[in-house]
């Protein structure tokens, strides 16, 4: 079966609004840099095309109908993943493996901007009966009970999740598309609102706009398109329960989704092999629930690790060397958009300032509150 | 019996209850409400913006590819045939031709409505064949309508135009 290779990237953004674009006009901004990018014409050389977006995002239903005007892709086949980037990714190397297509591109994109009552629709995703009639809060104190009983039972301090907002808010102010980077320190941190507590106002990503645009290929044909073309060695998606009485609070999604992505890509061991990590951060204490999940580290070492800089820009395995969604912004759906996006540009080695060394990457994305679901994908050079 | 339902070995379907509107009325049907309070800002972005305000201003706009000649609308920044930026401005006429219309007798809540409004698809003079118009017809009778009438737009006065799609409150039949 033939190996899978990104040969094209194009994205616009990110930004905290928008207000000069549509999003159509994001997206085609996008996929106009992905083609380019990638040297092909979408509406000669694309066989398939996969969105993803979930239409209480969008604001409107049936959200693929709205998908081919802005991407090259009227009269061709293109479907739309009610899901993140990766599993879009997911789809694009089934398609292209299966033979269906030599060429397929995904999209992404968050016009996070344009929803009035982001709280409310988050709530839409709660069970009716069950869980939409308690209390009148917002819904992120859904992360904050699972960040409760995830550092109870780890047994770490806040100390570790304020040094992740410090490092990837540090990190951003290398990445000139990182709208909420900073300079803030552990101790802003911990001083900041603990508006939903144990969640403090600074460990929350603030929602960002953008659009992600990918080119895969088949490998003869990206061999001919690129000489930096980027293997998607491994793909791997999980869902949990979307019952907080039940769920493991340990991402266990993000832990057998990582299991399948390095199976696929014969890692063994993956916090020796792999380089290069952006994993979803959208609450500090996701990106250390995740450096776990995906064995990048042990659990009892993490806190020391993260004081001790081993996951910073110049550490042996840094992870959302990017800023992550802390700098970048929440992007929604394509979250996983923009983690790929880092490790495909660190693995060409186009990421500027920011560079690190790196051959095999992985990106994770977690489908956000309230869920225990989420999509890997592992790349290598 | 329902359909189907003799030839299938499987357990026993669990015989139901017929159920009353008075059922439903008195709570012994189980249900849970919910009203989402779901709202959105849609940025109309570059296009629909222009578009938008020369709705205003009691103009169509479109825009031109150069690429494959077709003037657009309603307007787009790009050609989705030729995946191009699109060349220039143009204004079409507010004049056109009924592509196909419903004559519509029912609301979304499936309630009868007092006058039936005829919604057409308008071909606008001045945009190139098949760019259509969703739109209503009105000062015309139901009967009369036909696929290939031609149609004008009426206006709502200047003051009361918004910058909206329904700154036209109808097309009309074209005399003559």
């Amino acid at each position: 079966m033939t190996r899978v290779a990104v040969v094209g990237a194009g994205y616009s953004g990110f930004n905290s609004n928008t207000p000069d674009l549509s999003w159509k006009e994001l997206m085609y901004e996008a996929a106009v840099r992905a083609y380019e990018d990638a040297g092909v014409d979408p509406r000669k050389d694309v066989d398939a095309f996969v969105t993803c977006a979930e239409d209480f995002w969008e604001g409107f239903a049936i959200f693929d109908e709205f998908v081919p005007d802005q991407l090259g892709a009227v009269l061709k086949p293109t479907f739309t993943v009610d899901a993140d980037f990766l599993y879009g990714i997911a789809n694009a190397v089934m398609i292209i493996k299966s033979g269906l297509a030599d060429i397929a591109v995904v999209e992404a994109h968050s016009k996070a901007s344009d929803i009035l009552t982001f709280g409310e629709v988050i709530k839409f995703a709660f069970d009716p009966i069950w869980l939409r009639p308690i209390g009148k809060a917002h819904p992120y104190y859904f992360a904050a009970l699972e960040k409760s009983a995830y550092m109870t039972a780890r047994g770490y301090s806040d100390d570790v999740f304020a040094k992740v907002v410090e490092k990837n808010k540090a990190n951003g102010r290398l990445n000139s598309d990182a709208p909420y980077a900073g300079k803030v320190t552990a101790d802003d941190v911990l001083r900041s609102e603990a508006v939903f507590y144990p969640i403090r106002k600074l460990e929350i990503a603030q929602r960002a706009d953008g659009a992600i645009v990918f080119v895969l290929a088949r490998e003869e044909i990206a061999r001919e398109l690129t000489d930096t073309p980027i293997w998607v060695s491994g793909v791997g998606w999980w869902s949990e329960t979307s019952n907080y009485d039940t769920m493991s609070f340990t991402a266990a999604y993000a832990r057998k989704s990582a299991e399948m992505a390095y199976k696929m890509a014969g890692i063994t061991n993956p916090a020796r092999q792999i380089d290069v990590a952006e994993v979803d951060d959208r609450f500090a204490f996701k990106e250390v629930q995740h450096i776990e999940a995906l064995k990048l580290a042990k659990s009892n070492e993490i806190p020391e690790l993260v004081e001790g800089g081993y996951f910073g820009r110049g550490g042996d395995l840094p992870v959302n060397v990017s800023g992550g969604s802390l700098s970048v912004g929440n992007l929604l759906e394509a979250t996983g958009g923009q983690k790929a996006l880092e490790v495909v540009l660190q693995l060409r080695g186009e990421a500027g300032r920011r560079q690190v060394d790196a051959e095999v990457g992985v990106a994770q994305a977690w489908r956000y509150i309230p869920t225990a679901s989420g999509a890997v994908a592992v790349f290598s050079r | 019996m329902a359909v189907g339902k003799k030839d299938i070995s499987c357990p026993p379907y669990v015989k139901g209850r017929e159920i009353k509107a008075e059922d439903i009325k008195e709570g012994k049907v189980t249900y849970w409400e919910h009203h989402p309070d779901i709202r959105y800002s849609f940025t109309a972005g570059q296009a629909i913006s222009r578009f938008l305000k020369g709705l205003k201003e009691g103009k169509l706009l479109a825009t031109k590819c150069d690429h494959c000649g077709r003037i657009m609308f309603p307007p787009r920044m790009f050609c989705e045939l030729c995946f191009r930026p699109v060349d220039e401005w143009c204004e079409v006429k507010d004049t056109g031709v009924v592509e196909t219309f419903s004559v519509s007798y029912i609301d979304p809540d499936a309630k009868p409505l007092e006058e039936p409004v005829i919604v057409a698809v308008i071909s606008v003079d001045g945009a190139s064949p098949k760019m259509g118009f969703m739109h209503i017809l009105g000062e015309v009778d139901p009967d009369d309508v036909y696929i290939g009438m031609k149609v004008k737009a009426v206006w709502k006065s200047e003051s009361e135009r918004e910058g909206s799609v329904t700154d036209i409150k109808y097309w009309k039949p074209l005399e003559g």
